[in-house]
């Protein structure tokens, strides 16, 4: 079977699965902002109980692999009677990984901002609240997107592990087509181009477009 | 609480563990290996000035970067008989992970070799050294302590993606978990032994390549934030 009657046979299948994956990524990297946020803000604190359970979530989550922790969710987690369905364990296993990675990125960038302007902000009589909120954050975005955007590509090249724990994404569908008719290479070939495209010219070129927008807004970007 | 950790039954079947981590070890110095000259001639492939193959290296390395390694693994295993290559499942997921993480290494280099001043460069030439003395002697003791974290970093990479391996049927440690936990049909002490022995053996040496970075930095006279 040549590759365009597969892809014409098997396209709709393949869109579907796309469109799990593409839903799973989305979940997740929610979810991984919003842990990145929360534990890189507990590692800068100063009280030591609040750093150390910051840094032993991260570490520990960089520690170990992806897929452990992704089976230890969905098949240890039900034997203590907490079973949870495949996209939340699937979700929660990614965005919890990437957070602690995001996590680091964070801290880097809450440090790369200038001393002066946290000076400055102090010398104005702003809150703390305010001078993180108002002067510090906005001017995290252009050193946090660049490294930012990688973590998200992993992300989106983790999202595969997920067909390990039964969710339909493009890496099961892409399996299940190969074990009922054998045509490998274009049942995976169709599966890496499509993760190729999502990556390259609909992740990427957003995370370009955000970096232009974030760099512009601080005054440092073409007008 | 369903079920309980037993002890004695997580000591019985150690032993077996350990040995699986041994596997685990090779799959990841074997692919390390691999990875380190693989990512050597995809930098050079990427810096060479002939445009026939720069570009088409720098694609290939895209390609590779973007798609994830469960699926490359997979293609390699089952499109590869097909072409008349019947590679055993540790052939292929060598090969999967020499391809994969020589990509990424080859980004290392290439960064490592540009951290290097240009003035180096300029000097090289005005002092007429040859192309091959100038890199063994100049560029290179001065690249290879910027390549360190980088390397080190892919290390701990390539020996947290090995469990991958496990799904093409490699015995290594994750897969070993499987099979004990199909038999037994006790899956909580092996996969959280698992994540132990990870957890024990990446820490340590994600630290000392911690340890590593800040004395590189030191030593370049850069000041660690």
């Amino acid at each position: 079977m040549n590759f365009f009657s597969f892809i014409i046979e098997y396209g709709p299948k393949f869109t579907s699965a796309a469109i799990v994956t593409a839903q799973v990524f989305v979940y997740s990297v929610i979810l991984a902002v919003f842990i990145s946020i929360f534990f890189g803000i507990m590692r800068l604190s100063k009280n030591f109980f609040i750093q150390a359970i910051a840094t032993i979530y991260i570490e520990f989550y960089r520690g170990t692999s992806l897929i452990i922790q992704m089976f230890w969710i969905y098949y240890v987690l039900p034997l203590f009677g907490l079973p949870l369905p495949a996209l939340l364990a699937g979700v929660l296993a990614l965005g919890m990984n990437f957070g602690a990675y995001g996590a680091e990125v964070f801290r880097a960038g809450i440090l790369a901002v200038p001393k002066g302007q946290w000076e400055g902000a102090s010398a104005l009589n702003f809150s703390k609240r305010k001078r993180m909120q108002r002067i510090i954050i906005p001017q995290i975005y252009p050193i946090i997107l660049p490294p930012a955007a990688n973590l998200a590509v992993e992300l989106l090249k983790g999202t595969a592990l997920v067909s390990l724990i039964t969710l339909v994404d493009l890496m099961f569908v892409a399996k299940q087509i190969n074990m009922m008719t054998w045509f490998s290479a274009q049942s995976f070939g169709l599966a890496l181009i499509i993760y190729f495209v999502m990556a390259r010219f609909i992740l990427v070129p957003f995370l370009r477009w955000l970096e232009v927008l974030a760099a512009r807004k601080v005054g440092r970007g073409k007008a | 609480m369903y079920v309980e950790w037993r002890w004695e039954w997580s000591f019985e079947i150690l032993p077996q563990m350990l040995w699986a981590t041994l596997n685990t070890f090779l799959a990841a110095g074997v692919g390390y290996a691999i990875a380190a000259i693989v990512g050597i001639l995809f930098m050079l492939g990427q810096r060479t000035s002939y445009k026939i193959i720069n570009i088409p290296t720098r694609e290939i390395v895209e390609f590779i970067r973007s798609t994830p390694l469960l699926v490359q693994l997979f293609f390699v295993y089952f499109v590869a008989p097909q072409f008349g290559l019947t590679l055993s499942a540790w052939v292929c997921a060598m090969i999967t992970i020499g391809l994969h993480y020589g990509t990424y290494l080859s980004e290392v280099y290439r960064g490592a070799l540009e951290g290097v001043s240009k003035t180096q460069w300029e000097a090289c030439r005005a002092l007429n050294f040859s192309t091959s003395y100038n890199y063994r002697k100049i560029i290179l003791p001065q690249a290879f302590p910027i390549a360190i974290p980088g390397m080190g970093n892919y290390l701990v990479g390539i020996f947290k993606d090995t469990p991958l391996l496990a799904t093409i049927g490699v015995a290594e440690l994750f897969f070993t978990a499987n099979s004990i936990g199909a038999y037994t049909y006790r899956y909580l002490e092996p996969y959280t032994m698992v994540g132990v022995i990870f957890l024990v053996i990446s820490l340590p040496t994600a630290f000392g390549i911690r340890r590593l970075e800040a004395a590189v930095n030191k030593a370049q006279g850069k000041v660690n934030v």
